[in-house]
């Protein structure tokens, strides 16, 4: 009973806790950082050194007129949000922040699950996100909106092919879908992946920034061009949810690259025997430490990086990304069947 | 007797939600019921213990084919009510003739499954060595159905370059 019904169920609402406090307070660590990168100083006036903003933000997004404009259409406008929201919050079902541990005499497992097609679910479910910026922007029945979810529409399904086989030579050297069977292949391999498939992890990279609608591939919330973009006739808690579940899913893709190409909860060079010392340290400590950076380095990258044009975007997408993936995957294979 | 109740209503979503995608009159609406139809599918899937097909089902038809569906539906006018009078080319008789044989092939199906009983389709040990899902589905399919499953790829391939030939006039 305590083991099938209340451990997963503490788990599931702590990882669903911590990702909606670690949600809000990556807003205030985007604006911080991009403040000092201009040098500015961000949010200082709620609480010391604005620590308490994501507070105010809150409670002034719950507090605000929720506007369903006349010509919308309802329903679709209403699920928009949730349908993107859901998606950010499920994935985390297989993701692994740590191994077996021992807790109060127990033994505890750091994810709330392991499915034989972890990866595959994660991909799959990411998929099914797109609806809800294609579906906000058509059911809003406003001009920009419905441009700005062509444009997702277009940019989303481009990347999603070639983030998917990136992640086909991962599965290929770890030969399992399953995220922790993929944690423990880079384990006994002793090397991170991220060594070993540069081009897989640099393509993940650049497809998952255009999959979670980071700058500098923001087109479908391009402010300057759509006033916006596909959020732009949502107003209050509708609104916060967009952009919850876009930081939601920065995220997701921060844990999973941190799980398929940095090793998840192992630390830094798990086959060296002289680096042992490191252990002391708890292996979710590593898993965290790993993701903030990813984190870090997307608001970095939106810092520095002036947005894409359209048409580069595809260009880059269709001429570069896919063929780069395609061959790596070849190469991985022949290299796979060589070295066996 | 949990897992009939879950099959039970599994289906009958599965069933409610098809005869949404074609009764209802907005274009996205149904396109949306689709997605529904396809996410219960899965599940299906997931019920009959074929996770790997339950994760394809959802990122290749769900995640990926529907959106082009409604990406075509949002760029298509489809406020237009349509025209009153019928097209003279339209052969209403052959649709029930097509319906007819479906069901018929159908019925048949169901008669002789209820006759012969059921037997797994994949052994339960295809090879030794090989267990889990997606093992089983990739050995099946490279060693029993090579042939459909290259000419499935071939099928698409020849489709994707029909597509290209059609959308650029001049290569």
């Amino acid at each position: 009973m305590i083991d099938t019904l209340l451990i997963p169920f503490l788990k599931i609402l702590i990882v669903l806790n911590a990702t909606l406090v670690a949600v809000t307070y990556m807003v205030l660590l985007e604006r911080k950082v991009i403040a000092w990168a201009q040098s500015r100083l961000g949010p200082m006036r709620v609480g010391p050194y604005g620590i308490l903003q994501p507070v105010a933000d809150a409670i002034k997004l719950m507090l605000k007129e929720d506007i369903t404009p006349v010509r919308a259409d309802k329903w679709v406008f209403t699920a928009a949000p949730i349908i993107s929201m859901v998606p950010a919050l499920i994935v985390y079902a297989v993701i692994p922040f740590g191994p077996t541990v021992s807790l109060f005499g127990r033994q505890v497992t750091l994810y709330i699950t392991d499915i034989n097609v972890g990866l595959l679910y994660i991909v799959s479910v990411a998929s099914v996100g797109v609806y809800g910026i294609i579906l906000a922007g058509y059911a809003s029945n406003s001009k920009f909106p419905l441009l700005a979810s062509l444009r997702a529409s277009a940019q989303l399904i481009s990347y999603e092919v070639c983030v998917t086989l990136s992640l086909v030579s991962i599965i290929l050297m770890s030969g399992s879908l399953s995220m922790v069977s993929i944690v423990r292949a880079q384990e006994s391999q002793g090397l991170w992946y991220m060594f070993v498939q540069p081009f897989a992890f640099g393509i993940f990279i650049i497809g998952s920034l255009a999959e979670t609608n980071r700058a500098p591939f923001d087109m479908p919330e391009a402010e300057q061009e759509l006033t916006g973009g596909f959020h732009t006739e949502y107003s209050g808690m509708r609104f916060a949810l967009f952009f919850l579940a876009e930081y939601a899913n920065m995220i997701v893709v921060s844990s999973v690259a941190t799980t398929l190409f940095l090793g998840g909860w192992l630390r830094p060079f798990p086959g060296v025997a002289a680096l042992s010392f490191l252990d002391f340290v708890p292996s979710w400590t590593w898993f965290l430490i790993k993701s903030f950076v990813f984190l870090y380095v997307f608001i970095w990258i939106r810092a520095t990086l002036p947005r894409y044009r359209y048409d580069q975007l595809m260009r880059l997408g269709w001429k570069v990304l896919i063929p780069l993936a395609i061959i790596n995957l070849v190469v991985t294979g022949i290299v796979k069947v060589l070295i066996s | 007797m949990g897992t009939a109740i879950a099959f039970y209503f599994i289906s009958a979503c599965i069933l409610g939600f098809a005869v949404l995608v074609i009764t209802t009159k907005e274009t996205v609406h149904s396109v949306l019921f689709l997605v529904l139809d396809f996410l219960f599918v899965a599940a299906l899937y997931v019920l009959l213990g074929a996770q790997f097909l339950a994760a394809i089902q959802i990122l290749v038809y769900a995640g990926g084919i529907v959106v082009l569906y409604l990406f075509v539906v949002m760029l298509v006018n489809l406020k237009r009510p349509p025209e009153a009078h019928s097209d003279p080319r339209r052969k209403t008789k052959l649709g029930f003739g097509l319906a007819a044989a479906v069901l018929a092939e159908l019925g048949a199906v169901a008669a002789y499954a209820s006759k012969v009983p059921a037997r797994p389709i994949v052994p339960a040990a295809v090879v030794p060595g090989i267990t889990g899902n997606t093992e089983v589905v990739g050995w099946m399919l490279y060693t029993s159905y090579l042939i459909p499953f290259e000419i499935a790829s071939m099928l698409l391939l020849v489709a994707m370059i029909g597509a290209i030939v059609l959308a650029k006039r001049e290569l």
